[in-house]
């Protein structure tokens, strides 16, 4: 049984369609990749999956459940959690803040909770403050709970952001291009750090990435997109021989007199 | 960043002609005249030549510190004390032309009465020089203020501060001190018992002294004493919090016996404003969402109180329940209405949501001004005998009494906004602050959020407001104009947004401060907006920022005592 299925999806913006008719599945512990030039609708589906956007057509269905129609948070109560492609972190809040802002939805305490301060309370606010401890030391920023989120380097404010999506405790985890930015050096490091999501905590993780070399070393599907359609779809080395995708990617001219793999998708 | 601008004589000259410009300035809009009434110290100093020199020194130490950064700290003194003679040298340039011809025409306030202060009454070229001596001694010593040692510069800044704040309040300390005569014989060396507007000189001598040798001492033993206090085990660190909260709260119980009808009556209207602030802090502060028409829920408090209470006769709904059960339903009124504003708005964001929230404030306003409520909430004429709240033989009638019910009413309100803050509920607003659109994917509930935080915000409204009804015993809508808004939005802007001390600092300083020198009413709205923009451009953070809480460390803490 897939973990998350979106069936013919669409999505338009007046007369541009951002997603056309979409369809993909993703298999429950898998890696799977969505890649594409931009423009391809690869932020379009997080946020559709997400609840940010309302697709016209189409059913996404989650775990046996259909989500389409609920709202962001609800879905995140669904155990969907992401990353934002520009880091989008509570830039005042300490970094043990957000990611207690993360365990809102296991958390139960009310106003009246707050005020009296009693026993369950006291307890869950610990347990929360435990938890959040143990999510950073897992991210690796063991000791830099105190700082705000915006003082931390770039490379920390990912990983706080995992951590944060973490909390939640998804069943998936939709993150948008996790290396943007980063150096060859932390690029591989993240790159592991995924698969230890998959591997150590067994979250299904859905992928948006363009440094190829990440995409052919950890992915199990990959989905191609471009202008909102899929036009390929299987594993890497399949993806890396597709001529379509050539096509897509270095255009038709390029494409035609060439038999060997495009050099940027055989990075891997 | 280690390029230098280079810092000339001709900077110095400008930053001086700046400095001449805001005295004229100053001195035309009447201040100085105005304010020349009173002494700071007597015979030695009055309170509209200290405002020059204040303006003198400051440009003094700016110049200093830009020649010391830029240019060579040998020429810093020099440059200040010439930016110092700039400035004097402008104002007196209006002395000259003055004297000269009659400018009264034009400038209404400058008149012989002025140029008679800004020359310490002496005649024509020797009053000039001595203008010219007082802007190069205030110059130079802006400068020495610069190079002294960042602790000592701070122990001279809040003596000067403290001797000018005794020296304003003095006639004010006077009257309190006369209502018991042994306290008033202790101390009339320096605030005298007679006529005097000011402090003693030996009484600004002994402020001094005792305020440099605290300010020392403290920046001394301060962190020594708090590590120690740190090094305590556990249970006797809770003590001696315990101990502390203690008497503070004794001090607290005790201060309107210290403070006499008058200074009460101010500490009732700065409790008025905490209780407001805090709970704007709460909708603003924590959960970032900007309401301008704050005054709505203090209004609804305020006549939901009159209505229910009022003995005057004239209404057709009047009641005539007490204060006491009156109170919850005045409050919940607000919160009510609080929740009902926050419906329509919910999808709106920043500076639309303060539009309509601003429109809100004044459809309240005028709807308790319209003939159309008049037969149930007085329209113009307001309402009369508003009810007074009592326990057993205690009624909050004079400021000294009422004291008790806002103190009370302060610490509840704290405690609920330290509390929410410290919580889930906290933490949820904070992100609807940061970003609400990830706040939403975290998992939270917008709506449910939001409403809470209107909800409780315009509760401790409806609070203060209905103790302000009580307090002042007749209500009208003139009293609810945007303008309490605006009071209590700056208010929470200058102690620091989000921070509950801050609110107590905010409301001291923008609510207290005025009420304390209401002989200068007419100068109080230029003040406020200078101190505004003084805020925003020098300390966008307000004056007791918000503090991030430490958590990590805490826990590490914890984990070794249990440890050990």
């Amino acid at each position: 049984m897939n973990i998350l299925t979106t069936k013919n999806v669409t999505k338009r913006f007046g007369g541009l369609t951002a997603v056309g008719d979409l369809s993909i599945d993703v298999r429950p512990k898998s890696i799977h990749s969505i890649i594409g030039p931009n423009g391809a609708g690869k932020t379009t589906l997080f946020n559709c999956v997400t609840g940010f956007y309302k697709p016209e057509e189409g059913e996404i269905i989650l775990d046996e459940r259909p989500i389409v129609g609920l709202s962001p948070d609800q879905i995140t109560h669904q155990g969907v959690s992401r990353t934002y492609q520009n880091i989008r972190l509570f830039a005042n809040m300490t970094a043990i803040e957000n990611v207690l802002v993360g365990q809102h939805p296991h958390l139960k305490s009310g106003v009246f909770g707050a005020l009296l301060r009693d026993r369950r309370t006291t307890r869950e606010e610990s347990a929360a403050l435990a938890e959040a401890l143990r999510l950073l030391k897992f991210v690796g920023l063991a000791g830099k709970g105190d700082f705000l989120a915006k003082n931390l380097p770039y490379g920390d404010q990912r990983r706080l952001e995992v951590a944060r999506a973490l909390a939640s405790r998804p069943k998936i985890l939709l993150l948008d291009e996790p290396t943007a930015g980063m150096n060859p050096h932390e690029t591989a490091e993240m790159t592991h750090f995924i698969r230890r999501l998959r591997d150590e905590l067994g979250i299904t993780i859905l992928l948006i990435e363009h440094d190829m070399r990440v995409v052919m070393g950890i992915s199990e599907t990959i989905t191609v997109l471009d202008y909102g359609v899929k036009i390929a779809e299987g594993p890497p080395i399949e993806i890396q021989r597709n001529q379509r995708v050539i096509e897509a990617y270095l255009g038709r001219g390029a494409a035609s007199g060439q038999a060997q793999p495009a050099p940027a998708l055989a990075a891997a | 960043m280690t390029h230098k601008t280079p810092f000339n004589v001709w900077n110095a000259v400008q930053i001086g002609l700046i400095g001449g410009v805001v005295s004229l300035l100053l001195s035309l809009v009447g201040m100085v005249e105005a304010f020349d009434e009173r002494d700071i110290i007597v015979n030695v100093i009055t309170m509209g030549q200290t405002l020059l020199l204040v303006v003198f020194l400051m440009i003094g130490y700016v110049v200093a510190r830009r020649a010391a950064a830029s240019y060579s700290p040998a020429m810093a003194l020099p440059l200040g004390t010439l930016a110092g003679g700039v400035s004097a040298a402008l104002l007196g340039l209006l002395v000259l032309v003055g004297r000269a011809a009659d400018l009264r025409e034009v400038l209404v306030n400058a008149s012989p009465g002025l140029y008679q202060i800004l020359t310490l009454h002496q005649e024509s070229t020797l009053g000039f020089v001595y203008l010219l001596l007082a802007g190069v001694a205030a110059g130079l010593i802006g400068g020495v203020i610069y190079f002294l040692p960042s602790h000592v510069r701070r122990a001279v800044a809040s003596a000067l501060a403290w001797v000018a704040l005794l020296g304003l309040l003095q006639n004010l300390i006077q009257v309190t001190l006369s209502s018991t005569p042994d306290l008033a014989r202790l101390f009339s060396w320096m605030f005298g018992t007679g006529t005097e507007t000011g402090l003693s000189t030996t009484g600004a001598v002994a402020v001094s002294l005792v305020v440099v040798t605290a300010n020392l001492s403290l920046a001394r033993y301060q962190s020594p004493l708090r590590s120690r206090i740190n090094a305590l085990p556990p249970t006797s660190r809770r003590a001696t919090r315990w101990v502390s909260l203690a008497l503070l709260a004794a001090f607290l119980f005790y201060l309107p016996n210290l403070m006499g009808p008058i200074l009460s009556e101010v500490a009732n209207t700065v409790g008025i404003y905490i209780l407001a602030g805090l709970g704007l802090n709460i909708v603003v502060g924590f959960a970032g969402l900007l309401d301008l028409g704050y005054v709505a829920f203090y209004a609804i408090g305020a006549y939901v109180m009159g209505v229910l209470t009022t003995t005057g006769g004239e209404l057709s709904t009047s009641l005539g329940l007490t204060f006491w059960e009156a109170l919850p339903l005045a409050v919940g009124t607000a919160v009510l209405f609080g929740v009902l504003l926050g419906v329509p708005v919910l999808n709106i964001r920043g500076d639309y949501l303060a539009i309509v929230t601003l429109g809100f404030g004044e459809i309240i306003r005028i709807l308790a001004l319209s003939d159309f409520l008049k037969p149930h909430i007085g329209g113009s004429q307001g309402i009369v005998q508003v009810g007074r709240g009592e326990i057993g033989n205690l009624v909050f009638s004079t400021p000294q009494t009422l004291y008790y019910l806002v103190l009370a009413a302060c610490l509840l309100a704290a405690f609920v906004a330290i509390r929410l803050k410290d919580s889930r509920m906290g933490r949820t607003w904070m992100a609807l602050r940061e970003d609400e659109d990830v706040a939403q994917a975290m998992g939270i509930h917008l709506v449910k959020t939001k409403l809470l935080a209107f909800g409780t915000g315009a509760a401790f409204s409806g609070l203060a407001g209905a103790i302000f009804a009580s307090k002042i015993g007749s209500i009208y809508p003139h009293s609810f104009q945007l303008l309490f808004s605006i009071n209590v939005l700056a208010l929470i802007i200058v102690g620091g947004m989000g921070s509950i001390p801050g609110v107590v600092v905010g409301a001291l300083a923008l609510a207290g401060l005025p009420e304390l020198l209401r002989e200068f009413a007419e100068f109080r709205l230029l003040v406020y907006g200078a101190v505004l923009v003084a805020m925003m451009l020098l300390r966008p953070e307000g004056l007791m920022p918000e503090e991030a809480r430490r958590r990590e460390l805490h826990v590490e803490e914890e984990a070794a005592v249990a440890a050990d």
